[in-house]
């Protein structure tokens, strides 16, 4: 790797001769770009062959797996698509992720301003009650979840989907260490003038934290779109399935046994679109966000 | 606290702040100046927030403990008078011979096979990624980086209904074994595991007499069977998703090495081989550490995967403790072992996180390792 970088002649190694030294840069970075090129197409193609055949007839897709074209271009799985509940699935998650990642947005934002800025006892508890509960896997949360949605007779709604999903800690961190990195002046000249609280937040603090809640709500969009786990244990009525539920029934439930796979692969391309498409926009944020956030842990 | 709490903030978008409102208390909180009202406002700001917590995640877990300790069936509340306390009679199932004994062993046979290959194969391809996306004469990173991280912002469900395709007994995997020859598997109908494959290969078929012995349910011989084919095809997948959030890892990690260290190694007369092993290796040793254990905390949590493409077969060989208590609480009614189940899989999880903590510690102070990785090529 680090032999791939320009150095400064005035430190080149005192030994070796610059062309065979030339030659070998060049192999090697040959060799490196074969490396990502394979594992590229390794990557890239299951979606290239997913959209594909999505425009395939059923026989075609056994067939002719491999080949991105249709020999014969078709919307049947598409049209199928519109006769089974596909969008009312796709209306119930816009109705869940508008709300999950607006409420986080609010929420994370007023959690974080609050643990950052404000002096109140319990700070610290809760700080470290925050990391505490991060810890706790989701997997552990199912059969949690249920019992208290089906104690509160929440089982089946869309609060029942929505509210316990409005928690994310994460969010809180991203919030407050952003906070944090705003100079206390700016709000002191605020303080001074005689904003109270609640105006310094909303209208000077909010404002200049653009980045971390363009942040914030990638990262709630992308997380309530794609969450599967939570609605399998907060619903099971077929007027409640989202996407994600929806379309695991198709694989295991009445298209399940055949081999419906331009209709699944239809669905479940329709499905990723949505978050393709934040993530080329905003795939700085997201590709930092994991990088930094992971090994902040 | 909430009525109270809906008062201030009306008051206080009002901009009647401290210096203007005639209101009771004003001129105490004049003098108080410094921090005033800022307790309390402090906490209706986190309260939506401790709210959510306290009522979806605390009180739950609670719930389910006290669950994990009853005899609930399933039917109306597990609060109510008619349930009864069972001791940890639901823990002791997993421990004495039954058919709960046989399908835990099994699932953690099975999640100990798919850690196995998962973390050690994910934790490479992230590396080999990132040490190769890092050398600074590359073009077109971002476009790489972008293809390899894409699975990982994509849902679970959709890259499962790919991957059923992918490796669908006339799939497009089984075609590209076609060309080279082979005759793929019918890969999520094949319970065989992959070590009794390689065995009958040699001509081992039956169970050996010496491998009849059994361990915790299940017999020495099952206990090797390795991950079965299907298992395998879901290997692929989480292999295939989780490295490049693991890249990104790695990445940001190399881009932190100090390029004076490496410059000085060169003036040293220091090869790339010697720069590797003594520099970036040591660097990344606390960051592959914290990689390792976060696969660990997410490869035993393994679910939506086996939910989506298997439900556990065929013949339990997907089974995963996660599913496992899935499908016994809401499958067979059985909610005391179910919970008893997660409650397991938390105490592991618990112990990982601790493990990946000490880690993450570690990497946020690797000064004192640089200063030994410069030490150690200059000698």
């Amino acid at each position: 790797m680090s032999d791939l970088r320009t150095r400064p002649t005035t430190k080149r190694p005192p030994t070796g001769d610059l062309a065979a030294e030339g030659r070998r840069r060049r192999a090697s970075i040959a060799a490196f770009y074969t490396v990502l090129i394979v594992v590229a197409i390794i990557y890239i193609y299951p979606f290239v062959i997913q959209a594909g055949t999505s425009f395939k007839t059923d026989g075609d897709s056994t067939y002719n797996p491999l080949n991105p074209f249709p020999s014969l271009f078709t919307l049947d799985a598409y049209a199928t698509l519109a006769d089974v509940d596909f969008p009312l699935w796709f209306r119930n998650s816009v109705i869940v992720t508008a709300f999950v990642t607006v409420g986080r947005v609010l929420l994370c934002s007023a959690a974080g301003y609050a643990l950052s800025r404000l002096h109140f006892v319990g700070r610290k508890f809760l700080l470290a009650a925050i990391l505490a509960v991060m810890a706790v896997p989701g997997v552990v949360l199912l059969i949690p979840k249920f019992l208290i949605l089906n104690q509160l007779g929440m089982y089946n709604t869309f609060s029942a989907m929505i509210i316990p999903l409005l928690w994310d800690a994460t969010g809180i961190f991203i919030m407050k260490q952003y906070f944090d990195t705003i100079p206390p002046a700016v709000e002191e000249a605020a303080r001074i003038d005689g904003a109270g609280v609640v105006r310094r937040f909303w209208s000077i603090m909010l404002p200049m934290a653009g980045p971390a809640l363009v942040t914030l709500t990638v990262f709630a969009f992308q997380g309530s779109w794609n969450e599967f786990t939570h609605f399998i244990v907060a619903r099971s009525s077929a007027e409640t399935n989202t996407l994600t539920t929806g379309v695991a029934a198709l694989t295991t439930g009445q298209f399940g046994s055949g081999n419906r796979y331009p209709l699944k692969l239809a669905a479940a391309l329709i499905m990723t679109i949505p978050v393709a498409l934040v993530y080329f926009v905003f795939q700085r944020k997201l590709v930092r966000g994991q990088g930094g956030g992971a090994v902040k842990g | 606290m909430a009525l109270t709490s809906a008062d201030d903030i009306v008051v206080a978008t009002h901009g009647r702040g401290a210096d203007q409102a005639p209101r009771p208390g004003g001129p105490r909180r004049r003098s108080n100046r410094l921090h005033g009202r800022e307790p309390v406002l402090a906490w209706v700001f986190v309260a939506p927030m401790v709210a959510v917590a306290l009522l979806f995640l605390i009180v739950p877990i609670l719930m389910a403990l006290w669950v994990s300790v009853s005899d609930w069936s399933g039917r109306g509340s597990p609060l109510a008078s008619s349930v009864q306390f069972v001791g940890f009679e639901n823990y002791a199932a997993f421990f004495s011979p039954g058919l709960a004994q046989r399908d835990l062993t099994t699932s953690i046979r099975n999640t100990f096979y798919f850690v196995l290959l998962v973390v050690p194969l994910q934790t490479l391809l992230a590396l080999g990624l990132a040490l190769v996306l890092n050398s600074r004469r590359l073009k077109a990173k971002s476009f790489f980086r972008t293809a390899y991280y894409f699975p990982s912002v994509t849902s679970s469900v959709a890259i499962a209904v790919v991957f059923l395709f992918m490796f669908s007994a006339s799939g497009p995997v089984n075609s590209i074994l076609g060309l080279v020859g082979i005759e793929g598997p019918n890969w999520f109908a094949d319970p065989r595991g992959l070590i009794h494959v390689v065995a009958g290969a040699f001509g081992v078929e039956q169970q050996p007499a010496w491998a009849s012995g059994s361990i915790a349910g299940i017999s020495l011989w099952q206990w090797l069977a390795g991950p079965s084919v299907a298992m395998v095809s879901i290997i692929a997948l989480v292999v295939w998703v989780s490295a490049g959030g693991y890249m990104l890892i790695f990445l940001s990690s190399l881009q932190g090495i100090d390029e004076e260290v490496n410059e000085a190694a060169v003036v040293d007369g220091a090869s790339t081989w010697q720069r590797i092993r003594h520099i970036t290796v040591p660097i990344l040793r606390p960051t592959t550490t914290l990689v390792v254990t976060l696969g660990l905390i997410g490869t035993w949590q393994v679910f939506d995967q086996v939910y989506i493409m298997s439900q556990g077969n065929p013949g339990k060989t997907t089974l995963t403790p996660a599913y496992l208590s899935y499908t016994t609480s809401f499958g067979s009614a059985q909610w005391g072992q179910g919970t008893a189940i997660s409650f397991m899989l938390f105490a592991l999880i618990v112990v990982l996180t601790i493990i990946q903590r000490a880690a993450t510690r570690d990497r946020e102070n690797p000064s004192g390792r640089r200063r030994r990785a410069r030490k150690e090529v200059a000698s």
